[in-house]
């Protein structure tokens, strides 16, 4: 049993690679995952950034917040811009150096799916993070395929919320077997670090999908974005785990578990939800957690 | 060494002298033979490159964008649809100023499907701030990706080297093939000043407003204007170390011409026939082969051109509701002259359709025949 609110002390000390300035908005769950991800990958790091929150939240020209070089890419092409960046510094002799996409939930599970799915069938070196705030927000919460069904977004509004399931990315990575993927919270710092870390020293591709709050966009209160990010892990419609070489691992076992439809009252975008929507979430979010629990441990 | 090889393959061997590092590709006829030769030189050990084998060439390009912002000289070749496809890349390597080299095989744009000779791809690609450059054979072909890098290199802009399908990217000529020695004398490993270094770290390509960004494009328009002068001294370089001769532009018999023909690609060589024909019976006319597009040699198509009555354009693109491309274009810089000549401006051979000695004879005879073009543009060779 995994201590849930500890935090680590990697997070107190030493020098952050990521600084202040971030042009983010209060309670914004992505700016907060980038300082945990650096946290255990280190300085010798490099990162691909497509459009996403992570283009403004940088800094605008010539600021950067971060410490590390980074490059911006387009859209739909992280995943095989980090994979040109690989290629690029192992002619250099420089395969130390991690690559690292980093890109929004658009980008990975929308538009960036074709060239994530060619690097991952390719087993390029790289490690692919998607932070998840499950809508387009950076372009003002439009639906994407990782928004969960019954949310409101601009493009599912009010008397039509989102009617369809989110998209099972870790399926869709799992399928083409690369050696790592993973998920994590920035609910749960000390779990994440460790997969950074963890990352860093696997060859081929890895891939890391975020829990990351967005309060505009969830219609939250900004103070409240980690309690209810740790609500989605306790409700098990996020679970923590990772699947090392085919071998599953539930990485958080939630101490206290509650049900789903706690966890849509936090948010004012699922304030329009069905009672059948509820049910058909909670039975698919009980399936889902009970199918991991079985694979727990094997390989 | 000379050896009888393809025009894709003569491509092949200019990216196996140029010692590139890493090469990201995308098959698509007519270019695919490239990629497999590719292969096959890095298999035999002839380039130690990082081969990238991408599932579009979208992603061709943007492993390129990767590979070269760290520093390391890269490679990709397409053609037509998959041109099409990378547009957006495009754009985005030329801003970000990379030296990135690309061989494109002219092919016609669908629908319906067609894989023959049409420069309908590489024209519609002129406002991407890449240099292209239009070749007329297999030995140009190779030489041109030597002298791209180095000009690429030089300017930090990407270079596009376009040729057409099958007359050459599948028809075999002589190819001087410089010894490798030699190409890594005229052309240094590439060392840029700005490449992502982790204990150096910059970001590249960030969010810029309104307040630098207008500024930044305008020194990107600047340097692709000093291209031409930088292309200039390549070429002369080149030519001393290599013996071949090569410029923004070519002339051909333009001395006291009464009419120039202008041509792209491979109908400048059938041209070049038809002019000596014509010549010997009397009449004035001359060539300007166009090979560097973007930039435009404005001042070049002003001396060749600018002062001749008669200035026919052959286009083998077309932009509807427009005409061809290169005529549209040379109107353009012609309009400066003090004696504007009459313009014929000529649309043929779309999709391959062949173009013989006798067409481009008949195309002259007829601006020679006329005062005005009768029709703008002229379609030679239309089936009624």
């Amino acid at each position: 049993m995994q201590k849930t609110f500890d935090i680590p002390r990697e997070l107190m000390t030493g020098e952050d690679l990521a600084q202040p300035g971030m042009l983010s908005c209060q309670g914004c769950g992505a700016s907060l995952a980038m300082k945990l991800a650096l946290k255990g990958l280190g300085e010798r790091t490099v990162i691909a950034v497509p459009a996403c929150c992570w283009t403004i939240i940088i800094g605008v020209y010539p600021y950067s917040t971060l410490k590390v070089p980074v490059v911006h890419v387009l859209f739909e092409t992280a995943a095989v811009s980090a994979s040109g960046i690989r290629a690029g510094l192992d002619m250099r002799g420089e395969e130390d150096v991690v690559v690292m996409a980093w890109a929004g939930d658009g980008g990975t599970f929308d538009i960036g799916i074709q060239s994530l799915s060619g690097v991952a069938e390719r087993n390029d070196d790289i490690l692919y993070v998607c932070y998840d705030n499950e809508a387009y927000m950076n372009t003002g919460i439009q639906r994407s395929g990782a928004t969960p069904m019954g949310a409101w977004t601009t493009t599912t509004p009010s008397g039509a919320v989102k009617q369809e399931k989110k998209k099972d990315i870790e399926k869709i990575m799992l399928a083409h077997e690369i050696p790592y993927v993973a998920t994590a919270s920035v609910a749960y710092p000390d779990d994440m670090i460790k997969k950074f870390k963890k990352a860093r020293t696997i060859k081929g591709t890895k891939f890391i999908h975020l829990l990351s709050p967005c309060p505009p966009g969830w219609r939250i209160d900004p103070a409240m974005s980690i309690k209810i990010t740790r609500m989605a892990t306790q409700a098990k419609v996020f679970p923590i785990y990772e699947v090392e070489n085919g071998k599953y691992k539930i990485n958080v076992y939630p101490e206290k578990k509650i049900p789903l439809k706690e966890y849509f009252k936090t948010q004012g975008r699922f304030r329009q939800m069905s009672e059948d929507l509820v049910k058909a979430a909670q039975e698919r979010a009980d399936r889902s957690w009970e199918s991991l629990i079985r694979m727990d441990g094997e390989a | 060494m000379k050896q009888v090889i393809k025009g894709n393959f003569a491509v092949a061997q200019g990216v196996r002298l140029c010692r590139v590092g890493v090469i990201s590709a995308y098959p698509i006829t007519p270019q695919t033979t490239i990629v497999e030769e590719l292969s096959e030189i890095c298999a035999r050990g002839e380039l130690d490159a990082k081969f990238i084998k991408v599932e579009s060439e979208h992603s061709a390009m943007a492993a390129m964008v990767g590979s070269s912002t760290a520093g390391v000289r890269s490679f990709t070749a397409t053609s037509s649809q998959g041109l099409l496809l990378m547009h957006e890349v495009l754009h985005w390597a030329a801003g970000a100023r990379l030296p990135i080299v690309l061989s494109n095989v002219n092919r016609a744009v669908g629908p319906g499907w067609n894989i023959w000779a049409d420069q309908t791809d590489s024209v519609s690609q002129r406002d991407t701030g890449w240099v292209q450059i239009y070749c007329e054979s297999n030995q140009e072909v190779l030489d041109s990706v030597i002298m791209s890098y180095k000009l690429a290199e030089k300017i930090l802009l990407p270079v596009m080297l376009t040729y057409d399908a099958f007359f050459l990217s599948h028809t075999s000529e002589i190819v001087d093939i410089p010894d490798i020695e030699d190409v890594d004398e005229f052309l240094p490993p590439y060392r840029p000043e700005f490449r992502l270094d982790v204990d150096n770290p910059r970001t590249f390509g960030g969010m810029i407003g309104p307040d630098c960004y207008y500024e930044e494009r305008y020194v990107m328009h600047k340097d692709s204007l000093k291209v031409l002068e930088h292309y200039s001294d390549v070429c002369s370089e080149f030519h001393d170390k290599f013996g071949r001769e090569y410029d923004i532009a070519e002339e051909y018999r333009t001395d006291d011409a009464e009419l120039i023909i202008v041509t792209a690609g491979t109908i400048t060589s059938v041209t070049r026939i038809v002019v000596d024909k014509l010549r010997e019976q009397g009449k004035s006319v001359g060539m300007m082969k166009l090979r560097m597009f973007r930039p435009v040699p404005v001042e070049r198509w002003l001396k060749v051109l600018g002062t001749v009555p008669k200035v026919v354009v052959v286009d083998r693109n077309i932009s509807a509701g427009l005409g061809g491309v290169f005529a549209n274009e040379v109107q353009a810089v012609l309009y400066n002259s003090e004696t504007r000549p009459v313009i014929y401006p000529v649309v043929v051979g779309l999709g391959g359709r062949d173009v013989t000695p006798d067409d481009v004879e008949g195309i002259i005879n007829y601006a020679l025949e006329n005062d005005k073009p009768k029709d703008v543009p002229l379609f030679w060779g239309l089936k009624q």
